[in-house]
């Protein structure tokens, strides 16, 4: 009972995060602080991931092809279909979850607790829309830009791990990227990012903005964002897939 | 001006608010006093808005403001002033945009008009030069008069001060009580003022609102409290040593 307690709790923060915004040029400034906030000061970590998955995923392709009838610019084609379909979007989404989804929960969390959301009540402004939207719009606009930052950055430390370690020749590294592409794929990682980007803010800021308690319950509303919204991004990987590939 | 009416709330189990019944005089600093514990703040909360009363009526110039959509109580509520126990003041901001910050969303003022009233608010509360630090910058008095610069920065009609005096020196905590009153006669607000502080009440209690295990015991205005003879707002306010001698005194005179 309590789950679907907390789910429609969750649908009327929702409700009120869409309302119509008091002021529109106030929630612009907010929009452009959180892209800063949500999006620019994550590109460092996607990048540094990204491009270390990339350059894994070509090895561990790469060794476990033993068998010399596979052409060796699938090593390549492996590097580019995993990075798009899973991992640039999937597992980015997931690594997001922990940095921006804790970072959410604690922010509105002690908001709550040193009565900072009271106050903005208490002057009339729709303190769920004021301070979640922005977040959602933010992420749901700058997440597909971190993932193509992803794709590209994971499919180069392939490259360069090819290079480094010449498990392959650069040139049929090469082949296999442009082998058989499917423009699809990029809209399919497309469309899951935006996904997991509105479950990122939505389901962090709804731990954080019921915070009830002290400091403590604001780690542990913290540690619960991250933790629910890594499971509802599982959750929700396994549904657009089987809906968008099947 | 303000009312109660037959307030009841519930937290859980507990009756925190048992059938409370006051009208705050209009133009006036009036306070709500209380053991920690005893229900005040979450009747101030009531007042604003911020809980739901289970049972009862808050007006607003004759507007049943509890029963209003969110929407109605927006309205209403612009013209409310709020300082809050901790401040409360937007860590992420600094002095000046905390104070800027009702006038951004509620005004259309030019930057530099906001930045004018926004000044002449700290002048008012007698800060001048504090207004580029943040929130975490300045001292406890300093941000309770910063969050008051803020509560009165939309020019209020109402202003609700929660504890103002709790975690200041005494000094500051009679500077702080002073202001209140000032502004409040200043901007003819009607001022509610939640308190522990027997300072606060001898000093700025027009009208004394006293609240004992969530029920309304006693009001009136502070010479009054001289010569009450309840029994539980006796041993409240002339708890120390010092307050039941001045009390003895006014007895013998």
């Amino acid at each position: 009972m309590n789950i679907i307690y907390q789910i429609g709790k969750y649908f009327i923060l929702l409700s009120k995060v869409f309302a119509k915004p008091e002021k529109q040029s106030v929630y612009y400034k907010q929009i452009v602080k959180e892209i800063h906030s949500l999006g620019l000061n994550s590109i460092g970590i996607v990048i540094i991931i990204s491009a270390f998955m990339g350059a894994v995923i070509t090895l561990q392709t790469a060794y476990n092809m033993e068998n010399p009838l596979l052409p060796l610019y699938l090593i390549g084609l492996g590097c580019r279909d995993s990075m798009i379909l899973e991992f640039s979007s999937t597992m980015i989404a997931l690594i997001l979850a922990g940095k921006v989804g804790s970072s959410i929960a604690s922010e509105l969390g002690t908001m709550r607790v040193t009565e900072q959301i009271d106050a903005l009540e208490i002057m009339g402004v729709n303190s769920a829309s004021y301070l979640i939207l922005p977040k959602i719009i933010a992420a749901v606009f700058f997440n597909p830009i971190l993932t193509t930052i992803s794709i590209i950055v994971g499919v180069f430390g392939g490259w360069v791990a090819v290079l480094a370690t010449g498990v392959v020749s650069s040139e049929y590294f090469i082949i296999g990227i442009q082998y058989a592409f499917i423009p699809f794929y990029i809209t399919y990682a497309m469309v899951k990012t935006v996904f997991f980007a509105f479950i990122i803010t939505s389901v962090s800021s709804f731990h954080g903005y019921f915070v009830k308690g002290g400091s403590i319950e604001v780690g542990k509303a913290s540690t619960k964002a991250v933790v629910y919204s890594s499971i509802v991004i599982l959750l929700f990987n396994v549904i657009l897939t089987q809906l968008l590939l099947s | 001006m303000i009312e109660a009416i037959n307030i009841s709330k519930s937290l859980g189990n507990l009756k925190v608010l048992d059938n409370i019944s006051v009208k705050f005089d209009p133009g006036k600093t009036n306070l709500i006093i209380g053991q920690s514990g005893s229900g005040k703040t979450v009747f101030l909360k009531c007042l604003i808005g911020l809980f739901d009363p289970d049972e009862g009526s808050v007006m607003y110039d004759d507007v049943v403001f509890n029963k209003l959509p969110f929407k109605a109580k927006k309205k209403i509520r612009q013209k409310v002033g709020m300082m809050f126990q901790g401040g409360a003041l937007f860590d992420s901001a600094t002095v000046i945009e905390n104070i800027m910050y009702p006038l951004d969303m509620f005004t259309q003022l030019s930057f530099q008009e906001k930045k004018e009233r926004a000044r002449f608010c700290l002048d008012r509360v007698d800060i001048k030069d504090a207004g580029h630090l943040f929130s975490a910058e300045i001292s406890g008095g300093m941000q309770k008069r910063v969050a008051l610069a803020r509560a009165i920065a939309l020019n209020p009609d109402y202003l609700f001060c929660d504890e103002p005096n709790s975690g200041l020196d005494p000094k500051t905590a009679i500077l702080i009580d002073a202001l209140i009153k000032e502004i409040t006669e200043e901007f003819n607000m009607t001022t509610v003022v939640n308190t522990h502080d027997m300072n606060s009440v001898m000093e700025i209690g027009e009208k004394v609102v006293f609240i004992y295990q969530g029920r309304k015991l006693w009001e009136g205005s502070n010479k009054d409290i001289l010569d009450s003879s309840n029994e539980e707002l006796n041993q409240f306010v002339f708890a120390n040593n010092l307050a039941k001698q001045l009390k003895k005194m006014n007895s013998d005179i």
